[in-house]
């Protein structure tokens, strides 16, 4: 009897208590750095899509809402020629942004996604594509890369020795 | 005087209507405070018009009597709450002169109109054909049946009292001292029992959405839901207002303030009182109710009405 009344006097202090909602629309709860929200494709410290189409967040993402095509570029660049995540299938995982071999595709802090539309919720490259390097400042795909594009051959990028001719070598 | 008597019943049945609807809102107001949240707040000043919303949603929900269930019960149980408190609430008096029947048995009149809301529980799922709700109904009558008993013993200390079955002369008759303080054990057992009488929790046994989905009005949707809805609320008041009458005093308080917003004040402290009980209490077990009704409350209250009489004797020798 006596915890009873005693639990009733503990709850009923509450009425001093400060209330630990969060008034959503006008107040936000703050998000972690690494939460995974919104998808997005991020750009080289160029200007230029880190995305080469390797169809690997594709492959890795368990509920299929990655669909995309890899084309190349004059200049040897490959990127997708369309990009598109239905988010009303997607999870959220971050699977697709470990897969990653760029850093192209990464999970940013922002959950405010709702449509009145299903439709809506499917997103294309243009509304993938924000004008940042993300997470990875500074990361270039290609300058690292061995691969040549128009305007740094092989042998020509970052803590990369010549190629060696293999015929040269011969005794 | 035919004018004023028209004007209590309009005024009483209006205001008795409002706070049943208004105390969803304000349940959930009280159960947020003590959670530490806010509860519904958006629509309209302090989130009242949640009321509105809610009434709306359950006049267009789905309106549905299964067909495994017995229709003319069915339909008729929801009814009998809500008419039974009202018709209970025809007994108190909310003010000086302000009450619908000045009854020289008041009291009675309003133990017999309390018990027979019972009868909504056992039809109610009685003719739902479920298994829960059939569970809920039987409950809902052991609990009446036994809470009933010693709900009325107790009230008879306050009649030694005052010499009078009449709410209104029992009022006066505690112009002197309110009756909490000599049926301090009175009080206590009527309050207990006034929880079981409402199925308020921490006694909402008959319902125990935990163990029984709904209880007894688990087939029920739309209106005749949102009814079983406000007969509780009524009941909450209605025991709320009967504790106040009966032990503090009714409308009695410095004079200030008009008899009725000391009525109505006092009432209110005593509804936030069963919401905090919602709010901290878990449920018994179904024999620990029992058992503690009938070992503890019943015997008690038993002593109670022994001891008020002697004294009283004692007294007026």
């Amino acid at each position: 009897m006596f915890s009873l009344l005693r639990s009733m006097w503990l709850v009923f202090l509450h009425t001093f208590h400060k209330r630990e909602t969060y008034q959503y629309p006008e107040e936000k709860a703050p998000l972690p750095a690494r939460w995974r929200g919104r998808i997005a494709l991020t750009r080289d410290p160029d200007g230029g899509e880190r995305c080469v189409g390797c169809y690997l967040c594709a492959a890795a993402c368990p509920v299929d809402c990655i669909s995309l095509q890899a084309t190349e570029a004059p200049d040897g660049r490959r990127y997708p020629s369309f990009f598109r995540i239905n988010f009303s299938r997607c999870i959220f995982c971050g699977f697709c942004e470990e897969a990653c071999p760029t850093y192209a595709i990464q999970l940013l802090p922002d959950f405010e996604m709702a449509e009145y539309d299903r439709q809506n919720l499917v997103y294309e490259k243009e509304d993938l594509l924000i004008n940042s390097e993300g997470k990875y400042p500074g990361y270039n795909y290609y300058r690292v890369a061995g691969m040549a594009i128009a305007g740094k051959d092989k042998g020509e990028a970052q803590h990369e020795e010549p190629p060696v001719d293999v015929r040269s070598l011969l005794p | 005087m035919e004018a004023h008597y028209w004007w209590v019943i309009g005024g009483v049945l209006f205001t008795l209507l409002n706070t049943a609807a208004g105390l969803i809102w304000l349940e959930r107001r009280m159960l947020a405070l003590w959670q530490d949240r806010y509860g519904p707040n958006r629509a309209g000043p302090f989130g009242i018009l949640i009321v509105l919303a809610d009434t709306l949603k359950l006049f267009f929900k789905e309106d549905w009597i299964p067909p495994f269930a017995d229709k003319v019960v069915f339909v008729f149980a929801p009814a009998v709450v809500v008419a039974s408190v009202l018709m209970a609430f025809a007994v108190v008096p909310f003010g000086p002169n302000i009450v619908v029947a000045d009854m020289n048995i008041g009291l009675l009149f309003f133990l017999a109109m309390s018990s027979l809301g019972v009868y909504s529980i056992v039809l109610g799922g009685w003719a739902s054909n479920n298994k829960y709700a059939l569970l809920g109904a039987m409950r809902g009558a052991s609990q009446m049946i036994s809470y009933e008993v010693f709900m009325g013993l107790a009230l008879m200390g306050t009649v030694v009292l005052s010499g009078t079955f009449n709410l209104g002369k029992i009022v006066e008759a505690q112009r002197g001292m309110w009756y909490i303080f000599p049926q301090l054990l009175g009080f206590l057992i009527f309050f207990i029992a006034g929880i079981a009488e409402t199925h308020r929790l921490p006694f909402d046994i008959p319902e125990a959405e935990s163990e029984l989905v709904a209880g007894f009005h688990s087939e029920y949707s739309g209106m005749k839901f949102g009814m079983f809805f406000i007969g509780e609320y009524l009941g909450i008041t209605l025991i709320s207002s009967m504790i106040v009458t009966l032990y503090f005093g009714g409308w009695l308080g410095p004079a200030f303030l008009p008899g009725v917003i000391w009525f109505i004040l006092k009432t209110f402290v005593f509804i936030s009182v069963f919401i905090l009980l919602r709010a901290s209490m878990p449920r018994p077990r179904y024999d620990q109710l029992m058992e503690y009704g009938w070992k503890v409350l019943f015997p008690l209250s038993l002593l109670n009405l022994l001891g008020t009489a002697a004294i009283k004797l004692l007294i007026d020798k």
